[in-house]
């Protein structure tokens, strides 16, 4: 059937804020879903209550409604577009289709004569409904694992009575898998019970066998109104069963899988598919397999666009939002181009001829006292992908983008050699069990052992037992005399220069020198194509490996290069992809190649429709370099992606490539905060009171001088990481023991810190000349919550102009002094009406995407074109949109973690934020969180 | 399930195929450690890798496979007898063989070309390793080259022959005197040495329907196909006559799939076109269908580099629905002629490139397929074709 031409105007329902189990994925495919709905000439309205995304922007849907996802935003956005027809609620992931049934439920898409496409809601209702999933499981021949619903304590203990131990407890309609868990012994039932029927809206579980160590498998499939069917992508878990899929490490295409088996999991997932109703669209299917390959179980099925959707598209290059969002208005998949050859069509399946990696990002130092124990309830805050030809290359590179301070898997010398820990971390997975497995296999333990603990395929755990080996053989050698062959192997297995100079007891620095000058041990770039190559591509989506052809070949424009931000974690998400996704375009409406590196393949910046050319690489330092060597542009951005790209800055500077904007110097100097310090006073700023330690020796006479309450916390960290109040010296020695334990050798601030002070930041643009301060947002909660977890408005709500004016001339001052050239965040502590400077950061901030949201203003835009020196601050013409107020509100995940602290502090916690517009000050809203400002320490 | 009890996978359960004996686990991964092996195409472009399989000299037309999985099946189909296989996905041999997954008694390629090959494999049921496999088969191929080098070189210059050789290592003009030794397979008809040289049956002989198949190379599953339909298959020589096979009297015929250029074929033509006469029902796959668009004044050519993977799109252009398709043809159709006989209807197209994937003769019950419906490896999508062939046999 071709398009539905009674279509004119889609309603596309957003996420909202980043939590554990719904995170940038959705931006991706909203914003991706919006662009091909409009590409077809149809109207795009969209909501969102997430400000840094960019689906929310106006480049991307012709109107936006930042308003909180609920049915009364939906009813407003209805009654002032009359003319919508269409509701496409399956692009933002569980949030989404949530509203969308409660708006069914109140009749709302009824009323007002909505139609929603993309989905049908008895095909939600059967995927998400546990009993009714299995009926029809069963129905259609699908294998299920013994077991059953219990919507009370009785029949949960009646049912666990027939299955026996162990089983595992699914609670329904959550997010995540939250509240779900595995259930060993008889006598931890009943606690995991109750937990589970309270965690779930309609008080159901579902007790099932426990098939724990089974295969598990993901298969991505789109399916048109007719029924055409394709699968994108099948999706192997490293990991087998018993680990949420979002927190095990998975890998594409499937690597243990015979024809025969991987057919049969392809016409279940076709049956289920059919089976849960007749509708256009994406849809995931979860199975596992027995170790044997007789058993299939079908685990579940998802009718919508999700997290695997995402990571199903960066790993084969088909956009899968982008084709479900034609779907549901009509198509069918033979008539929709084939946006990656150019000239065949969208109904064909990927093959491809690499493989790749998913590594799961944790954040569990930043939940003191959580439960790090992977389960069935989803904990990571972020991923990564690596693509190599092989599996151990892809498995370094993803090793390498976590941004862990790890060079890859192993020979780092950061190996546990524990025994005991290791076997205990096999058995009960947490953020680093395959870091165990390499070591375990480095100190001896048996592969047996290994898998028997693990139940990890045999075919990976042989590959990683693998390295072990190359790494005795490179032992033997040294940076004189090791052979050409042997560096050339153990670059094809993706091994850093770092990792190999520590094998080789060298300098990564010697290393590359050897391999790339000496040896012409080059980096080649492969094109992710869909088809093997087996035609020509036009995507200009590349990766790196070791071979002898190069695909990838530099155009003589004028190019720059634009740093990610590396994976989602506390402290680093969504708003740096924002800003790198908007230097890219503004680079590009500057006439600039766009050049851009990343490894999340959640985002939206790695979209291959985004920039000019995409590397999906790691942000890690020889990546990097070699791509610069390849493409010799005019200069990278780091300003934009956060600390991930803005660490790589000294190494550019050092060797001399071009750094945009604000010069490495100043990015250096705002961080050490003896030269800053030194700075302020120059310019007569006034800061709080500190001092630079070592030791707690230091600390202890430090403190005479400054003054209780300390701020203690190292330098060059991420959100706040190891930051902490003390108030005495017993305190005090505790905590910077406790830094210097984490941080080696790290520098240690004292600030004096200022009770009960107000907060404030301003972010602005500088060209080296003149300033402009994009917008100043005042804290709510007092001095002492990391700015990430407070919320604050923009603009001030009660700061008087006396304290505007000092907090805009010391904006100006230090944004001049540090010559800044881009953007730059400020934030400071206002008491008694005296303003200090607390910190300043030359780069794009957290805040940035929300004040161009709320002024409706494209400050990034401004801020590259300024960097690039393509304009001054005084070529624009400003008119923020200011009315009333916008409230920043953090958004936390807790509810992932149930024995955490959740006392806010200085270090960051929160995994999002929501934007929330008032007219006055009299709003209810803001007058709450205004009367809780103190109640912080119980949110 | 208890883990404990499975079996470790590298201490290899032998069945009767493999030698009783206890193998010590190499591990191979160190590049200098491996015997070395050179690919030379017939344009002189040269590559240089690592030995798997056995060690020697084999060479044929070179072509490259896109699947993801289904090694086995590929190498076992006849079809592919004479050429080197180039597969492009990243791992080869990571779940061993097993003996029933095979779609001939031996392969009867003339080598293969791997990116990553895996002398490990797990799978608890499979019979042996690829590697021993290869060596008990007396096939060469070569690993750790660039491959996607390789496909783009042969999307871009075609077809051509090409030879494996561990023997070679510095005697590049001796491999070149070896290649061009090997026939070129435009022109070259392969399919009666491929073929069963005795008749022989398939399947349960109580049942309803007897098709009489043509063997220029059958893939076991086709069979597998139709006697799970109730159907009684006895299988003929290539170059059988119609009279010995109307002497047992078959409901239908099939005509197979197999190796070689259908343009050299006139016998094969010659019994198709009496087939045609008898009116009853004929099904052909792949060759099958070069043939009987032969005998119905169709011409073949061979293609640039064919079609071969497991993802190919296909337009079904009677129901409106498409389906994805396992292929493997270096010949096709001509779509003129095909469009000018008034006798023959396009059933299905190649959604990539416009080239007929399926007839249908207007005036006899008969109908082919450019594609393997029987599909092993590959996705099930058009397995409803051998239904078609039951009930245009039971309708006659």
């Amino acid at each position: 059937m071709p398009k539905d031409s009674s279509i004119k105007h889609v309603l596309i329902i957003g996420s909202g804020p980043i939590v554990i189990g719904q995170a940038c994925e959705f931006d991706y495919a909203g914003s991706q879903a919006s662009r091909s709905l409009r590409d077809e000439g149809i109207t795009v309205t969209l909501i969102n209550s997430n400000p840094a995304t960019i689906m929310t922007d106006p480049v991307t849907a012709d109107h936006v409604y930042l308003l909180p996802l609920e049915k009364k935003s939906i009813i407003k956005i209805l009654q002032d577009h009359p003319d919508i027809d269409c509701v496409l609620p399956t692009m933002g992931g569980q949030t989404a289709l949530n509203l969308a049934i409660d708006c069914d439920k109140a009749g709302i898409w009824n009323k007002f004569n909505i139609r929603m496409i993309g989905v049908d809601i008895d095909a939600i209702e059967t995927a998400e409904n546990r009993e009714k999933f299995k009926a029809l499981m069963e129905k259609l021949g699908v294998g299920v694992c013994i077991g059953d619903t219990a919507s009370s304590f009785l029949e949960g203990k009646e049912i666990a009575q027939e299955i026996g131990f162990p089983l595992v407890i699914r609670p329904s309609y959550t997010l995540g898998g939250s509240g779900g868990g595995f259930v060993e012994r008889a006598e931890d039932f009943e606690k995991a019970l109750v937990t589970g029927l309270q965690a779930s809206p309609t008080h159901e579980v579902l007790i099932e066998q426990s098939i724990t160590g089974w295969k598990e498998y993901e298969l991505e499939v789109l399916r048109d109104s007719i029924g055409n069917m394709v699968v994108i992508c099948s999706i192997e878990n490293f990991d087998p069963m018993g680990i949420h899929t979002g927190d095990s490490i998975t890998v594409a295409p499937a690597m243990t899988l015979p024809d025969t088996v991987y057919q049969e999991l392809r016409n279940q997932a076709i049956k289920m598919m059919n089976g849960i109703g007749n509708f256009a669209g994406g849809c995931n299917v979860q199975f596992s397999v027995s170790p044997d390959n007789k058993t299939i179980i079908g685990i579940e099925i998802n009718p919508r666009v999700s997290r695997s959707s995402a990571l199903a598209s960066k790993a084969t290059g088909y956009p899968i939002a982008k084709v479900a969002a034609k779907l549901a208005i009509g198509y069918n998949l033979d008539e929709i181009p084939n946006s990656i050859t150019g000239n065949t069509s969208a109904f064909f399946e990927p093959a491809i001829d690499y493989v790749i990696v998913k590594i799961p990002r944790w954040n569990f130092d930043k939940f003191k006292g959580s439960d790090k124990k992977l389960g069935l309830s989803m904990k990571s805050v972020g991923e990564v992908m690596g693509i190599g030809r092989n599996f151990q290359e892809a498995l370094q590179k993803a090793c390498q983008s976590l941004e862990i301070k790890r060079n890859g898997l192993g020979a780092d010398g950061k190996e546990l050699r524990d025994q005991e820990k290791i076997l205990y971390s096999l058995a009960n997975a947490s953020w680093d069990r395959l870091f165990h497995i390499y070591d375990a296999f480095k100190l001896g333990i048996s592969f047996r052992t290994i898998h028997d603990l693990t139940k990890i395929d045999k075919w990976f755990l042989k590959q990683i037992e693998e390295l072990i080996l190359l790494e005795g053989e490179i032992e033997k050698h040294t940076l004189e005399n090791i052979p050409k062959d042997l560096m050339e192997t153990a670059k094809k297995k993706g091994y850093s220069d770092r990792q190999i100079a520590h094998l080789l007891r060298c300098l990564e620095s010697e290393v590359f020198n050897k391999r790339y000058k000496e040896m012409g041990i080059k980096r080649v770039y492969k094109l992710v194509d869909t088809c093997a190559a087996e035609f020509e591509a036009k995507t200009p989506y590349f990766y790196s490996t070791f071979g002898e052809e190069n695909e990838s070949i530099p155009s003589d424009r004028k190019k720059v290069v634009v740093l990610g931000s590396g994976p989602n974690r506390v402290g680093q998400g969504i708003e740096f992809d924002y800003s790198c996704v908007h230097g890219v375009l503004a680079a590009k409406e500057c006439g600039y190649e766009t050049i851009m590196i990343n490894c999340n393949p959640e985002t939206v910046s790695t979209d291959f429709d985004i920039s000019d050319k995409l590397y999906f690489e790691p942000v890690f330092w020889e990546h990097i370099y070699e791509i610069i060597l390849l493409e010799n542009p005019v200069g990278v951005i780091v300003q934009l992606g956060g600390q991930t790209a803005l660490k790589l800055a000294e190494k550019l500077d050092k060797l001399g490539i071009p750094i945009l904007g604000t010069s490495y110097e100043a990015l250096d100097l705002a961080e050490d905060r003896g030269r800053f310090s030194t700075l302020l006073k120059d310019n007569n700023v006034p800061y709080p009171e500190f001092g630079t330690i070592h030791s707690t020796d230091e600390a202890l006479e430090l403190c005479k001088t400054i003054g209780f309450p300390l701020l203690v916390r190292p330098s060059y960290v991420l959100g706040g990481q190891g930051m902490k109040i003390v108030i005495n010296e017993k305190e005090l020695e505790e905590h910077v023991v406790e830094v210097l334990r984490d941080i080696p050798n790290n520098e240690i601030l004292l600030d004096h810190f200022l009770e009960n002070a107000i907060e404030a930041e301003a972010d602005a643009i500088c060209d080296g000349e003149n300033v402009y301060i994009i917008g100043i947002m005042q804290h709510i909660e007092p001095a002492g919550i990391h700015s990430g977890d407070s919320y604050a408005v923009l603009p001030p709500y009660n700061l008087g102009d006396f304290v505007m004016r000092q907090i805009e001339s010391y904006t100006e001052k230090i944004a001049l002094a540090l010559r800044t050239v881009g953007l730059i965040n400020i934030q400071f502590a206002i008491k008694n009406d005296k303003v200090y400077v607390i910190e300043a950061n030359p780069r794009a901030s957290r805040t940035v995407p929300f004040i161009c949201k709320a002024y409706q203003e494209p400050y990034v835009n401004y801020a590259v074109k300024v960097m690039l020196g393509e304009k001054k601050v005084t070529d624009f013409v400003f008119n923020p949109t200011k009315k009333g107020y916008a409230i920043k509100e953090p958004v936390f995940s807790f509810h992932k973690f149930p024995n955490v602290n959740k006392e806010l502090g200085p270090e960051m916690k929160s995994t999002g934020e929501a934007i929330y517009f008032i007219d006055d000050l009299m709003d209810d809203y803001f007058l709450k969180i205004y009367s809780e400002r103190n109640l912080y320490l119980s949110r | 399930m208890d883990i404990s009890s499975i079996p470790f996978f590298i201490s290899f359960k032998f069945n009767k195929a493999y030698p009783e004996k206890i193998i010590k686990f190499e591990y191979p991964i160190f590049e200098m450690n491996k015997q070395k092996a050179t690919l030379l195409l017939a344009d002189g472009t040269v590559f240089h890798g690592n030995l798997i399989g056995n060690s020697g000299t084999n060479g044929g037309e070179i072509c490259f496979n896109t699947g993801m999985t289904g090694y086995q099946e590929i190498y076992t189909d006849p079809s592919y007898t004479g050429q080197i296989i180039v597969n492009t996905t990243s791992h080869i041999g990571n779940y061993g063989v097993m003996d029933d997954e095979s779609e001939s008694e031996s392969p009867s390629i003339a080598g293969i070309v791997v990116n990553s090959f895996s002398q490990v494999f797990s799978r608890l049921d499979a019979s042996g390793s690829l590697q021993d496999y290869l060596v008990k088969h007396g096939i060469s191929g070569i690993a750790d080259i660039d491959t996607r080098k390789l496909v783009r070189h042969i999307r871009s210059q075609g077809a051509m022959n090409a030879i494996i050789s561990s023997e070679f290592e510095n005697d590049l003009e001796g491999l070149r005197a070896e290649l061009e030794k090997i026939p070129n397979m435009d022109g070259l008809e392969l399919s009666s040495k491929v073929c069963t040289t005795e008749p022989y049956y398939f399947g349960d002989d109580t049942a309803d329907i007897k098709v009489a198949c043509l063997d220029f190379g059958i893939k076991k599953n086709i069979l597998r196909s139709l006697a799970s339909r109730g159907v009684y298959c006895k299988v003929f020589p290539a170059k059988t006559n119609l009279a010995e096979m109307e002497a047992w009297n078959p409901d239908g015929y099939f005509l197979s799939n197999g190796p070689g250029d259908p343009a050299v074929m006139g016998y094969a033509v010659e019994t198709t076109q009496s087939i045609l006469q008898t009116g009853k029902p004929l099904f052909g796959i792949c060759l099958g269908h070069q043939i009987l668009a032969e005998a119905n004044g169709v011409s073949t050519f061979k293609m640039h580099h064919g079609h071969r993977g497991l993802n190919h799109p296909i337009k079904n252009l009677v129901t409106g629905k498409s389906e994805i398709t396992s292929q493997n043809h270096g010949f096709v159709v001509n779509r003129e002629d095909v469009e000018k006989n008034e006798n023959i209807e396009i059933t299905h197209v190649h959604l990539n490139d416009g080239t007929v994937a399926g007839i249908r003769l207007k005036d006899k019950p008969a109908f082919s397929v450019q594609y393997h419906p029987e599909s092993s490896p590959g996705p099930h999508d058009s397995r409803y074709l051998f239904d078609d062939f039951i009930s245009l046999i039971q309708n006659n």
